[in-house]
């Protein structure tokens, strides 16, 4: 039930001497604070934070949590997101005492019980990837990509090739990809997609050198389509002395199926929080840890977990090590999920979730491609772009239209605009863990929505809390924050 | 379990109108020479009972800080966490939705955050803030790197030895590359001393970094060491403890142009290190140049308040290799939780919280030192956290194993990042230690000491 | 403006030569391909622009473009009240809503520019 007052501030609600927290009285002798901190460090009073009381605290953010579409209540078909279901199991276990009240800098010996998580989950990444050496430091997928990338240029240093100076990235790359490349002291080569979505081989050669550092891929791409040039285009790179680099943000569709290493990829980068469910928390946290060949172990981030009998110990002794990309080990409560994921799965039952994911992509493109233009392909890995290219030219129907409509009839849109190859793009990424009766729903919606009039998709959505937001107005005159 | 939820039958419906007939020939497009001809060599399938045994099995063999009382500190402290942190955050309306791409249909996250970045904005006296970045470390690297694309030409960075030695390594990592020189400036006496900045500044100094409180847990002499800075046109970047702000000045108040922290004080488990919460607030006129995401506030076609994500061009999806950052996904759940703590408390129970670290913490002080060989690093004020230099030795004789045995997480050895400090370690107190836990402390550490 | 007068680059800018002052803007195309203009990042006067590289940047809300020099010289003028409200762009591109002035080389010719023909059957191939 919607809740109007939901959408006033805590600044709003805020009133003088209301509170929702005690602290104890002090236990210690009462010294005046002048005698502890120089008059001059001290603030006359308090941050002006709002005071409310528990209960208006509670009502406002449940009452705000209503005002969302989650996994947990809404098919939420956004592509390159992967938007399965979060096991509540997991939730419980990370929340274990044992687990979450564990200092990050406590001795080795007082935590031999997460370490031997953290080593199990170490092993089990490397053998999904077919890649032998993994870090778990890095917090997120664009923070593992960062982490390769400089894990390469050591690598390169170190060989004494500093004339490597260039990344090569398909033009359907997640913006990332150039960001990170970027951020890594790289130049960022664009490669051109073929008429199959493809790496444009011809563009590829023209722009592999002696400058070549890094080629990276996205495979399956973000069109949803498996490279089958791989195997060429790892040559290709190889013999050109560079390195390929796997994103795997599409890791879902090939779990157990084909590996990253075996098919010549030297580092990549999971989404633990997409691929091995951790909660996405409305953006993060995520958690990105990354799996290298073993030429390229020797520069990860430190520490690794290892082990030596039954004792695992964080591993600090890595003298080419490119340093650290963050404080402490990593976003361990998403690597513990991750690893309960895995460990629940097992071998059969990741290669299950990737059959299924490419199942219900396959079967929501069979029941749609009539309907909308699939500009690449009759088939899909895990997810595939529709095109609401004629929608826009022949009725002024766009992308967005369609997106937005379709949150009147309970379903999350796909993502929109991305990737750019594809004009007014819908992304669509159904997940493993939907049945075919929610698929069943979303494209009767999707088809049904396509013959509506005009007017009602480009003023939609009529039914949520809100109609379109000015956007043009937020980013021109910003408000960032409330002001008393 | 593997939570599909299509039988045999559904399978075999769905293939049908795929028009394949099997699973396996919708992976006809892989080439067979790359396909993994074999079950991946993985620990076979638990059930959730199984599941929750071996993690509780695991979890039984850490020392958590449910059963030993801790004085660690160095960026990750064992705060109170409110009830009403977990109940919000613990709705799955809001831990299984994802970035708030479609505003109408995620205005509750939109709201949250945009209420984030106003505490965040209040806490700090800055005039904004963004909508997380993923711990302190990264945050300090970001506030360089941004300070870099506001003043282009200038190369310089200084940094305090006293900052926490992970910050200082991520900042060199994710320099590496640039065309940044990172110069550090020694603390021999537990602060950045101004006159030590003015020597070392340069007309082509970017930026001046600085954490207040320190890694020793001393303050900095921050308004001189911003005004210095400000006179040679470099900006003052602070890494700052959010608690510490129930007492101290603000970054804004001191003139920090970028004030950036860890964010796991504000209600967020130990959890070995993460995830955990980067917190970067800002000048207003730098908003241009902010990486990652930043709510904003609007109106709907029919002119009723909302949120959207905005001044998104400056973000990776858009301007790619241009972008003033790579990060993309961020910490929002943590963001929540941070947003739900700082309610909680409100402005008295942070300075109640801030007030009773410092109390127990100068508190302690006392205590420990009081044992003989037992005395103060550093001459200098400090708030939560403190160095106390030990008898020569007793580290290594494995003084902390023997603390750890009597129940205590006692402190935190300084020699592995500063070999000047090996017979020192830092001791963090906060409002949850209580004064018998303190009394105990002392007593096993003396009794420790005195052991051979 | 008679859009005619005016010479075009491919990536959407006009210049206009008077003596050996050129004065920089961008098309009404591409003004409508950006839909709304809510930023626009110029040089300073005193500053270096170079044909063919980036002296500026425009945005959109979700878009931004990098903003190319047709010729070589050196910055005199700059549209601070574009900057300051850059929908006024969308009004008038070829008039008032110019960019930039930059005083040229000498020898500098825009020769090497489209005509307002050949742009129009540039933009009409993009298959707008």
């Amino acid at each position: 039930m919607s809740q109007p007052q939901a959408t006033e501030l805590l600044f709003e609600l805020s009133r003088p001497g209301r509170r929702a927290h005690l602290v104890p009285a002090c236990d210690v002798p009462d010294r005046p604070l002048s005698e502890l901190l120089p008059a001059g460090a001290l603030a006359e009073k308090p941050p002006p934070l709002p005071e409310v009381a528990e209960i208006d605290l509670i009502r406002h953010f449940v009452n705000l949590s209503t005002r969302n579409m989650a996994v947990d209540t809404n098919f939420y078909p956004l592509g390159s997101c992967t938007m399965k279901y979060n096991p509540k199991r997991h939730e419980r276990i990370a929340a274990l005492s044992g687990l979450a009240d564990v200092h990050p800098l406590q001795a080795d010996e007082s935590c031999q019980g997460l370490l031997a998580i953290l080593f199990e989950l170490q092993t089990m990444l490397a053998e999904i990837a077919g890649l032998p050496a993994v870090s778990l430091q890095p917090a997120a997928g664009a923070q593992g990509e960062l982490t390769s990338l400089l894990v390469a240029h050591a690598y390169f240093r170190h060989r004494g090739e500093h004339q490597r100076s260039r990344v090569l990235i398909p033009d359907s790359a997640h913006g990332t990809n150039p960001a990170s490349a970027a951020l890594a002291g790289f130049e960022a080569v664009s490669i051109k997609s073929n008429l199959r979505g493809l790496v444009d081989l011809d563009d590829l050669r023209a722009k592999l050198d002696e400058r070549t550092a890094v080629f990276m891929i996205t495979n399956p791409n973000t069109l949803g389509l498996f490279d089958d040039q791989i195997g060429t285009i790892t040559e290709l790179v190889h013999q050109h002395g560079g390195l390929v680099y796997l994103d795997g943000a599409n890791m879902n569709a090939i779990l157990g199926i084909t590996r990253p290493g075996d098919f010549g990829a030297d580092m990549m980068h999971y989404n633990v929080h997409k691929t091995f469910t951790g909660p996405h928390g409305a953006g993060g946290p995520g958690a990105g840890p990354i799996a290298v060949r073993d030429t390229l172990a020797p520069f990860l981030p430190t520490p690794i977990v290892a082990r030596q009998g039954e004792r695992y110990y964080l591993d600090f002794d890595q003298p080419l090590s490119i340093g650290r990309v963050r404080s402490f080990f990593g976003n361990v409560g998403i690597l513990i999920r991750g690893w309960c994921y895995i460990r629940t799965l097992g071998a059969d039952g990741l290669r299950r979730v990737s059959e299924n994911a490419v199942l219900n992509a396959n079967y929501l493109l069979a029941r749609l491609k009539g309907a909308y233009e699939v500009p690449y392909g009759e088939r899909c890995m895990h997810e595939f772009v529709a095109s609401a290219r004629v929608l826009r030219r022949e009725r002024k129907v766009s992308a967005m239209d369609i997106a937005k409509r379709l949150l009147d009839f309970g379903f999350h849109a796909p993502t929109v605009y991305f990737p750019l190859v594809v004009p007014e793009a819908l992304m669509i990424e159904p997940t493993e863990t939907e049945s075919k009766e929610t698929l069943d729903a979303f494209a009767d919606t999707l088809l049904r929505v396509r013959n509506e009039e005009a007017a009602v998709l480009q003023t939609a959505p009529h039914t949520l809390d809100i109609s379109r937001p000015d956007e043009v107005k937020a980013a021109k005159e910003p408000i960032l924050r409330w002001k008393p | 379990m593997s939570y599909i939820p299509n039988t045999p039958n559904d399978q075999q419906a769905m293939l049908a109108t795929i028009g394949v007939r099997s699973l396996t020939e919708l992976f006809d497009v892989i080439p067979p020479a790359i396909r993994l001809e074999r079950p991946l060599a993985l620990p076979p399938a638990l059930t959730e009972i199984e599941l929750t045994r071996l993690a509780q099995q695991l979890a039984g063999r850490n020392r958590s800080t449910a059963d030993t009382v801790c004085f660690l500190g160095g960026g990750s402290y064992d705060h109170f966490v409110p009830a009403v942190v977990d109940a919000v955050a613990g709705r799955s309306e809001f831990y299984t939705a994802y970035t708030p791409y479609q505003a109408e249909a995620s205005q509750g996250s939109l709201q949250a955050f945009f209420e984030f970045q106003t505490l965040i904005a209040q806490l700090t006296g800055m005039d904004v803030a963004n909508a997380s970045l993923y711990e302190g470390g990264s945050a300090v690297a970001e506030a360089v790197l941004m300070a870099s694309g506001l003043e282009p030409r200038r190369h310089h960075v200084l940094l305090a030895d006293s900052v926490h030695p992970d910050y200082r390594q991520t900042l060199a990592t994710y320099t590496a590359n640039l065309d940044l020189h990172v110069q550090t400036l020694p603390t021999p006496a537990g602060f950045l001393d101004p006159a030590d900045l003015k020597h070392a500044l340069r007309d082509d100094t970017l930026c001046v970094v600085v954490q207040h409180p320190n890694f020793f847990g001393c303050l900095e002499e921050v308004e001189a060491l911003a005004a210095i800075s400000h006179a040679c046109g470099a900006l003052f970047i602070v890494s700052y403890d959010p608690i510490s702000l129930g007492l101290l000045k603000r970054p804004g108040d001191y003139g920090a142009d970028i004030a950036v922290a860890e964010g796991q004080a504000l209600g967020i488990p130990l959890t070995y290190g993460g995830p955990y919460l980067g917190l970067l607030a800002c000048r207003g006129e730098f908003v241009r140049r902010m990486p990652g995401r930043l709510v904003g506030q609007t109106v709907d076609r029919n002119g009723r308040r909302c949120w959207v994500l905005t001044l998104q061009t400056r973000e990776q999806h858009i301007r790619r290799e241009k972008a003033t950052s790579n990060i993309c996904t961020n910490q929002g759940l943590m963001a929540l939780r941070a947003a739900v703590y700082l309610a909680a408390l409100g402005p008295q129970g942070l300075r109640e919280t801030a007030e009773a670290c410092a109390r127990k913490a100068h508190y302690t002080a006392d205590q420990l030192t009081r044992l003989p060989g037992v005395s103060l690093q550093f001459d200098r004020p400090f708030f939560k956290e403190f160095t106390v230099r030990l008898p020569v030795g007793a580290l290594e004789r494995g003084l902390l194993d023997r603390l750890r045995d009597d129940g205590f997480h006692a402190g935190l050895p300084l020699g592995r990042w500063y070999s000047w400090l090996a017979d020192c370690m830092s001791l963090a107190v906060t409002e949850k230690r209580t004064r018998a836990e303190i009394d105990a402390l002392a007593s096993a550490l003396g009794r420790a000491l005195t052991a051979k | 403006m008679d859009p005619k007068s005016l010479r075009y680059a491919s990536t959407h800018e006009w210049a206009r030569l008077e003596g050996d002052i050129c004065t920089i803007g961008i098309t009404p195309f591409a003004v409508e391909q950006l839909t709304d203009v809510i930023y626009i990042e110029l040089p300073d006067v005193g500053d270096h622009v170079f044909a063919g590289d980036s002296f500026g940047e425009i945005e959109s809300v979700k878009a931004v473009s990098d903003l190319f020099s047709p010729v070589n010289g050196e910055v005199i003028e700059v549209n601070d009240k574009l900057v300051d409200d850059p929908s006024r762009i969308t009004a008038d591109p070829l008039g008032k809503g110019w960019l930039i002035k930059v005083k040229t080389e000498p020898g500098t010719t825009l020769d090497h520019l489209l005509t307002w023909e050949q742009y129009e059957k540039q933009i009409a191939s993009q298959g707008h």
